[in-house]
């Protein structure tokens, strides 16, 4: 570790927490023992410091941790500047993140065993072109997430990229007042990700060959639910054609292959302008929780979902729901790009496409007892819900 | 037998520093609350010889009713209250120690060559004014003194297990950071290990008292048992097993508060605490099953397949072993196997 600080002095017999009167960069190069050099890095840097991670691999043995506030972790880009876990022998993640005002940006993380980069209770935290990849394509090995704040306020998550993840490569859970965009999901099962989360706007991303493109969840047992506020829209969704590659208990492991946008259970969603098709299943579906919960305070239908403006190409030529290929069959050998079980309430869309609908209003309901028919989703589809916008702090330092 | 020994060095300790001209021994309190992170671990002056086996007299050994697994490593806890200092008994029992407390531990294995214990770690707990801090430090090689590793280390290690297997573990001192990943609670760092309930054990709390940090009417709390002592009921073991390794994380305000699993000895909402409950962030942790715990299905239960596994992205605890701990599974698939479907147990102790 070498410090670019003047004045600085860290050698004798303690070293001072105290704070530096000026920030540093502290500069961390490839190479030997690279492990142990940007983790010592992570925990002495002080509020203020920007821990520099130098060109080329690093070959990480262990999860690394920042629990510093504001402090940035800045490489040279996601080209250049990679960790790679490969060799990783401990932790759940590749690098984890548990302070405040954290700024991530300019680097990559590859092949952890477990998921990429995971922020947790880290409010106001920014991902700014960073790339989490499996490189060895989309396999049930791979970790989970990719790109994983949670519990969490003031997301900011901007030109990412996410590829390989056995869950969902960018994922934003149990948090509130949240940002993705810029970013692009490939090969994962879920692409983008918004889970018992308030607030978020999720636009201008590209979602393609992902079993499911952009979900948006809400589910039941879990400090943080009632999933609302949620707006998807300008993105790309497309060609989300690889099988479904989950380990199996995972609720993503029930997204049927082809999926372009998908609501479950939440309230205040707004998808409109999106560019949508290549989608086997359907370009958007949206759906009650289909499991059985024990949770009193847990509501487990979609409400007030407005779809508007997005255009369609071709969809639901191949869908991945048990019984709808026979629809499919009956309608001509595809149904409709939009799709829904039947639950809940004020769900309208006035895309100029039809709506298949499965008539279970009741979530519980088996999908064997699916009564496809086309429907019409009238209702108030006008835009209501506000932009999503960060403290100017987080968007100044990527300007 | 452990137990009674550490007591006598404690009191020869005190003892030969009666008897002796010497000075007596003394902590460094100025260090423990200062803020700086000295360097060698004797800088404390937590230990009257250079191997850190024996504590000086302010310093108290001490031992867990149902200690944390760690890849079979002992373990030797110390605490440190200065003096007039009082030991409050918060929440759930949790001992709250006063600002100038220390907790120490050392982890090592025993010698192959000798009947003495190697150490390789000597874990810090310092409580300073604005919170407590952790440090680890790793034995040096010549064994007479151990240094700050901020960022942890791996060590090779070749030990016996308790069924009398060689091991070879790539034991991990986890960095200050990873401290933090268990010993948090509600953003802030604090001790795990020292509860009234798993201390009681007849003769700990006593000896509290006796040094004047614990108060001697305070309220009794249920005791936890030892997880491997089979005159307790098989449910209070699996909860105290699962509560001490498992709880420091999976709690309302842990590390893995997002996850909606509680495994605390205390926590009675059945959903909580895994019965019926599906994974949420799992991942490749989930195995192909559904549930946490499947009541009379081990092989369906996530717990068994994350705690029978070493893998970086499966393995549950995901820090502090690299090994299965084989007791500890048995333990727990026994507890889910004999499961009704409402998470009740009918087996009582096997006495």
């Amino acid at each position: 570790m070498q410090i670019v600080w003047k004045g600085a002095i860290m050698a004798g017999a303690a070293m001072a927490m105290a704070q530096p009167a000026c920030a540093k960069d502290i500069m961390v190069e490839a190479g030997e023992n690279a492990q142990e050099r940007l983790q010592e890095a992570l925990i002495l840097a002080q509020p203020g410091d920007v821990v520099v991670i130098g060109e080329g691999r690093f070959d990480l043995t262990d999860g690394l941790s920042l629990d510093i506030d504001n402090v940035t972790v800045r490489g040279s880009g996601p080209g250049k500047s990679v960790l790679s876990f490969k060799n990783q022998q401990g932790a759940g993640e590749g690098l984890l993140v548990t302070s405040d005002n954290v700024v991530l940006r300019d680097f990559a993380v590859e092949d952890t065993r477990g998921d990429g980069i995971k922020s947790k209770g880290a409010d106001n935290i920014v991902y700014y072109n960073v790339r989490v990849e499996w490189t060895g394509g989309p396999k049930e090995t791979n970790g989970a997430y990719g790109i994983y704040p949670v519990e969490s306020e003031n997301v900011l998550i901007d030109k990412a990229v996410a590829i390989g993840a056995s869950d969902a490569g960018i994922y934003v859970g149990q948090s509130r007042n949240i940002i993705v965009r810029n970013s692009k999901a490939l090969f994962n099962v879920a692409g983008i990700e918004i889970e018992n989360s308030y607030d978020a706007d999720v636009f201008s991303n590209i979602a393609m060959h992902n079993t499911g493109g952009i979900l948006v969840f809400d589910l039941p047992n879990l400090p943080q639910q009632g999933g609302r506020n949620v707006r998807v829209f300008s993105n790309r969704a497309t060609k989300n054609d690889t099988p479904n590659f989950a380990p199996a208990g995972n609720i993503v492991a029930g997204v049927p292959m082809g999926t372009g946008v998908m609501v479950m259970a939440n309230n205040n969603v707004e998808i409109f302008g999106n560019v949508l098709g290549g989608n086997a299943t359907s370009n958007i579906i949206i759906t009650g929780y289909r499991f059985e919960f024990d949770d009193e305070n847990y509501q487990p239908v979609p409400a007030n979902v407005r779809i508007s403006m997005n255009q369609h190409g071709k969809a639901g030529y191949q869908p991945g729901y048990r019984g709808l290929d026979q629809a499919a069959k009956a309608m001509g050998g595809t149904i409709p790009p939009i799709l829904w079980d039947g639950s809940g309430s004020k769900i309208a869309s006035d895309d100029a496409v039809q709506v298949l609908t499965l008539g279970l209003a009741a979530p519980d309901t088996p999908l064997e007892q699916a009564k496809p028919d086309v429907v019409e989703l009238e209702g108030n589809t006008a835009r209501a819900l506000p932009a999503i916008t960060m403290p100017e702090a987080m968007e100044a330092v990527i300007r | 037998m452990i137990r009674f020994l550490v007591f006598l060095a404690a009191c020869v300790a005190l003892v030969s520093a009666a008897l002796t001209a010497q000075p007596v021994p003394k902590v460094n309190d100025a260090l423990i609350t200062g803020d700086k992170l000295p360097r060698k671990l004797s800088d404390f002056g937590f230990f009257a010889d250079s191997a850190a086996k024996q504590p000086v007299a302010m310093v108290q050994p001490y031992e867990l009713n149902a200690p944390l697994f760690t890849d079979y490593a002992r373990k030797f806890r110390y605490a440190y209250v200065p003096a007039g200092g009082r030991v409050e008994a918060g929440d759930n029992g949790r001992l709250l120690f006063p600002v100038g407390s220390a907790l120490i531990k050392s982890f090592g294995y025993d010698d192959p060559g000798g009947d003495d214990v190697r150490l390789l770690e000597t874990r810090v707990l310092l409580h300073r004014a604005d919170g407590w801090v952790a440090l680890p430090y790793v034995w040096d090689a010549d064994g007479k003194d151990a240094t700050l590793k901020v960022a942890g280390r791996r060590m090779p290690v070749r030990f016996t297990d308790p069924s009398g297997a060689k091991r070879d573990i790539s034991y991990a001192v986890p960095n200050k950071n990873q401290c933090k990943g268990c010993h948090e609670l509600g953003g802030k760092l604090v001790p795990i290990g020292p509860k009234l309930r798993n201390m009681d054990d007849g003769v700990q709390i006593g000896v509290w008292q006796d040094r004047g940090w614990l108060d001697k009417g305070m309220a009794v709390f249920a005791m936890m048992p030892d997880f491997s002592d089979k005159k307790f009921s098989l449910n209070d073991r699996a909860r105290a097993y699962l509560d001490i390794n498992c709880a420091h994380c999976h709690n309302r305000d842990g590390p893995a508060s997002n996850s909606g699993l509680f495994l605390g000895f205390e926590e009675t909402d059945s959903t909580a605490l895994g019965i019926g409950k599906r994974p949420v962030a799992a991942g490749r942790g989930s195995g192909g099953r559904e549930f946490a715990i499947v009541p009379g299905d081990a092989d369906a239960s996530i717990f068994t397949y994350r705690m029978d596994n070493t893998d970086p992205g499966i393995a549950m605890p995901e820090l502090g072993r690299s090994i299965v701990h084989d007791e500890g599974v048995a333990l727990i698939r026994e507890w889910i196997s004999v499961m009704n479907a409402d998470g009740s147990i009918d087996i009582e102790s096997d006495d």
